[in-house]
């Protein structure tokens, strides 16, 4: 153990913040998909580190700021994930669990090859749209970086529950993950619903990956340890409660920053078996999560 | 077909196989060889997922990681870890022929399988697949992690150290001398005849009963006496256990160890060699271990590129277009072929009983 002060601690808690903030952001999306289809989506991080190279291809060669790239790869993304779903997932959507979990397996490799094919496998730098100052805050210095990816990633999270608290389209996809059946009996147009979902987990994880991508450098491998620490933090949560995607991905991010930087014996390779051993443990001691509803089945 | 001409066709066309792979090295090169050497490890490695997957309905997307233990095993047998520095206790001194680390590996894995299947009782379908997918990940750094008895980043090297058998001058068997690649498959096949056999010896009877109960219905399973306990750590026990076989072999036909040879990709492959080779059904394996050894050098060659203009054709040239290929073909297979290639055998052969039947009647 370092022994360290508390300003030092306090800025591991804000940097651990940031971090799982975009743990929360992948979680979500893993969470929405999850309620609404039942589906678990594998390829989630190299859906989301192709929109981050979109924004980086903007940016780097087409001269783009960051927000404007921001924005239209944010609509690339809804667009990709809807049409996802609909080429891809609703064919074999009623066929076994096996089976879709292939489908997503063959979309993680065909897109991750994808990337290395038009990006090559170099690591590129996407600049990060809060520069590089620090701010001191009562005496805890954090960085710009962190706060912003902080701020987004809540900013984003509450804009979702918005719009699936307060609108009619966050109802009816609301309803469909409750009861599709009965859903479409009162008029919601189910599959439509459904497509809509990939849409918005395929525009939470773009929104990931352009946050975490100017900290950790873009390559294509980059999302691959973050969808872990996602679906850590899904599990944490309950798969299917939004609010513990929000919760234990922000959990997830302190806990793996502090141990990673005050436990010498984890430090930085062994941190996602640390990870692997909070899915392990909260699946045995209580699967349901810290905010799931137990499931019940019917025989 | 009664169940006894059933056995009787099964038998033959067994030893029809055994034939075929014996004869097979005469007309291939000592390339091809190996190339098929490979395809006999990936036979053991399915034979096992596909007790555990395809029998008992439990998803493993990490037996890779498994594969991994039963090859670090036997390669810290041969070559020990002094070489990194270990001393003392944990020393290991290395210096046993590589045939007799192969049935240790085997157990190593397995217990650790055993040890795994413990927290898996509680996980099932997704679950299941999630936690396994995060073993094969984390898997690469904790090797790293414990460079002094994995030789770290580097691995352990195994290439013309005296354990391995047959690596430089070749193996004398039966008054025959074998080159390596040769050596290679012969020992890699007749293991997996023989692990084959054990399986098959496995789910037959009482055992193989259970295991399909479980994943047919577990409460179904548990009402008539099975204990799902008992019946699932067992599945993942010995499917462990030929993961670490194929791993222990993997090891010696490669002559290295380092985290880059038992990737995630790895895990992958074997539960997509499984569910092409046809869930449920051994002799579908030998399909899905070929697809897993050759789709990946087919979608690199010129395979496919025959059939596309000159441009594409120097695109496909490029690192990632395998890839594309090899996930492409793999969403397909499973929109239209969801059974596996055994189902495809499976079919036809009902169709011939079919027509049997209504012929007789």
């Amino acid at each position: 153990m370092v022994v360290a002060s508390f300003a030092d601690f306090m800025q591991q808690v804000v940097s651990g913040l940031a971090a799982g903030g975009v743990y929360a952001s992948l979680a979500l999306a893993l969470v929405i998909i999850h309620r609404s289809t039942g589906v678990i989506n594998f390829a989630q991080g190299e859906m989301a580190t192709v929109c981050t190279y979109i924004a980086w291809t903007l940016t780097f060669n087409h001269g783009w700021s960051y927000w404007p790239a921001f924005a239209a790869t944010i609509l690339f993304a809804f667009v990709f994930g809807v049409a996802t779903h609909r080429a891809v997932i609703r064919p074999v959507e009623r066929g076994s669990v096996l089976r879709v979990v292939i489908v997503t397996i063959g979309l993680l490799i065909a897109i991750n090859g994808f990337v290395v094919w038009q990006w090559s496998g170099e690591p590129q730098a996407l600049e990060s749209p809060f520069g590089t100052d620090t701010l001191d805050i009562g005496g805890v210095i954090v960085s710009a970086q962190d706060v912003g990816t902080i701020v987004v990633t809540l900013g984003i999270v509450v804009l979702l529950w918005l719009l699936f608290q307060f609108t009619k389209v966050g109802l009816a996809l609301r309803a469909v993950a409750v009861n599709p059946d009965e859903a479409r009996l009162v008029g919601v147009r189910v599959t439509w619903m459904l497509a809509l979902g990939w849409g918005l987990a395929a525009v939470l994880g773009a929104v990931a990956g352009m946050l975490t991508a100017p900290s950790v450098g873009l390559d294509p491998q980059m999302m691959q340890p973050i969808l872990i620490y996602a679906f850590a933090a899904a599990v944490l949560g309950g798969i299917d409660s939004p609010l513990g995607a929000v919760v234990g991905g922000l959990t997830l991010g302190v806990l793996l920053n502090l141990i990673e930087v005050y436990s010498e014996f984890v430090g930085t390779e062994l941190k996602l078996s640390v990870a692997l051993l909070i899915i392990l443990g909260v699946l045995v001691v209580k699967p349901s999560g810290l905010f799931g509803r137990a499931e019940v089945k019917r025989v | 077909m009664t169940p006894r001409t059933r056995q009787l066709v099964g038998l033959v066309a067994f030893a029809l196989f055994v034939a075929v792979v014996l004869l097979l090295p005469a007309w291939i090169s000592g390339f091809r060889a190996q190339q098929f050497a490979y395809v006999a490890i990936y036979v053991i490695a399915l034979l096992g997922l596909n007790i555990l997957t395809g029998y008992t309905g439990q998803i493993s997307l990490g037996h890779g990681a498994f594969m991994a233990i039963g090859g670090y095993t036997s390669a810290l047998l041969m070559a020990g870890n002094e070489q990194f520095g270990q001393t003392g206790f944990l020393q290991i001194g290395g210096g046993m022929k590589d045939v007799y680390t192969i049935p240790i590996a085997g157990l190593v894995a397995g217990l650790a399988g055993l040890a795994f299947g413990l927290p898996a009782l509680r996980l099932s379908g997704l679950y299941l697949a999630l936690a396994t997918f995060a073993i094969a990940v984390s898997m690469p750094s904790v090797v790293k992690r414990f460079e002094e008895f994995t030789g770290g980043g580097s691995g352990i090297n195994l290439f013309g150290i005296p354990e391995l058998t047959g690596g430089v001058t070749g193996v004398n068997v039966l008054g025959r001398n074998l080159v390596f690649n040769d050596w290679l498959y012969y020992l890699c096949w007749s293991i997996a005849l023989v692990l084959f056999a054990v399986a098959w010896l496995i789910l037959r009877g009482r055992t193989g009963r259970a295991f399909r109960a479980v994943r047919d219905s577990e409460t179904a399973a548990v009402s008539s006496g099975v204990s799902l306990a008992r019946y699932k750590t067992l599945a993942f026990g010995v499917s462990a256990a030929y993961a670490g076989v194929a791993g222990a072999l993997f090891a010696i036909a490669t002559t290295f160890v380092n985290p880059d040879t038992f990737p995630i990709a790895l895990s992958i492959f074997l539960l997509v060699g499984v569910v092409v080779g046809g869930l449920g059904q051994l002799a579908g394996l030998v399909a899905g271990a070929i697809f897993i050894q050759f789709l990946p050098l087919w979608a690199q060659g010129e395979g496919i590129a025959a059939r596309l203009p000159d441009s594409v054709i120097e695109r496909t040239k490029e690192p990632g277009a395998p890839a594309i290929i090899y996930g492409v073909v793999l969403i397909l297979l499973m929109f239209f072929l969801p059974n596996g290639v055994g189902g495809v055998f499976r079919r036809a052969g009902q169709a011939l009983v079919r027509r049997r039947y209504s012929r007789s009647s």
